[in-house]
């Protein structure tokens, strides 16, 4: 399904967040992630659904002031 | 420091004064050397969307997360209320602390605090139990109303971020931080050493850079000296200056000079 990750268009064969994390190897530890601007709390990756045209954010932390 | 003389901020007490960003350095290597050589136990970092096709490209928390600093998540180019809140909210969630910088930027040009808009962000931030250390204009007044907001430190700028022009008006920082109860930290445009100890010298509990480091010809250096000046300015602060006089006053005794009669 269509999804969007991080602004791009993205062909996606999760069918969790959880599974997305693992399809993209992220680093759990190391991002937070936002469902249709909602952020989606670590210890919910596995209960929530991706959704056809579902816009995910992915971030991290780089070096700033 | 002889003296006994911890920065307490939200709580928690801290050996150094002296806060640094963690950007634009020309490696991670280089950053690690310079924060190491700072001496700072806080660093600032800024959250961004993954890069999705290079996921190795250095993560800041890769060096920096040992347990030895407290990071410090900033809303650095937000320019709306709803886009400082909604950053700081995922640094919330990717960290899981509450101590966050916020700063809401009014245009490109100075980089300039919205006050308005920082006002608001913190007052929704406060609510929700974050504890913000509010990034703002030197202006006495707005940042008498984030401390009433409840902001457990507030930053006023000493110029420009990243211009390096140092304490452009040493008056209105010395006003904040006789007026406030919570810490102000001099935030942004300091250039070199001298003009972090006027910080310290007019009472600030201390001092966040980033480009006076990263910009050095030498950052590891700088950072040394930065890590100095804060120090040395606290002292004098504590020591209390000696008053200014308009006309000299000898150092030697007049009397018993060799040439008196």
């Amino acid at each position: 399904m269509q999804i969007k990750v991080n602004g791009e268009h993205y062909e996606s064969h999760a069918v969790s967040v959880a599974e997305l994390t693992r399809h993209l190897r992220l680093n759990l530890g190391q991002i937070a992630i936002e469902r249709n601007r909602e952020i989606v709390p670590r210890s919910r990756y596995a209960e929530v659904m991706l959704v056809a045209g579902d816009e995910i954010e992915i971030v991290r932390f780089i070096g700033g002031g | 420091m002889t003296v006994q003389d911890p920065f307490i901020l939200a709580g928690k007490a801290y050996q150094s004064r002296l806060l640094v960003g963690t950007g634009k350095y020309k490696s991670l290597q280089e950053t690690k050397d310079a924060i190491e050589a700072s001496g700072a136990e806080i660093v600032t970092v800024a959250l961004r969307r993954m890069n999705l096709t290079n996921k190795d490209e250095g993560s800041i928390q890769n060096i920096i997360e040992s347990g030895k600093y407290t990071l410090l998540p900033n809303s650095a180019g937000c320019y709306s209320v709803e886009e400082a809140v909604r950053t700081l909210r995922l640094a919330r969630e990717l960290g899981g602390w509450t101590l966050v910088k916020l700063e809401v930027i009014g245009d490109q040009k100075t980089l300039y605090p919205d006050v308005e808009q920082t006002l608001k962000a913190a007052e929704i931030l406060v609510k929700e139990g974050f504890q913000v250390m509010a990034y703002s204009s030197d202006d006495p007044i707005a940042a008498k109303k984030l401390e009433d907001i409840g902001c457990v430190a507030v930053m006023p700028l000493a110029a420009p971020i990243g211009s390096g022009l140092g304490i452009l008006n040493p008056l209105n920082i010395r006003l904040i931080a006789e007026t406030l109860k919570v810490p102000v930290l001099v935030d942004a445009g300091v250039g070199t050493a001298s003009d972090a100890c006027l910080a310290m010298e007019l009472g600030c509990a201390g001092v966040l850079l980033n480009t006076a480091l990263s910009s050095a010809q030498n950052p590891v250096l700088m950072a040394q000296a930065m890590k100095n000046a804060v120090i040395s300015g606290r002292q004098a602060f504590k020591a209390g200056r000696m008053p200014r006089r308009e006309m000299a006053v000898a150092s030697s005794p007049e009397i018993g000079k060799i040439s008196s009669s």
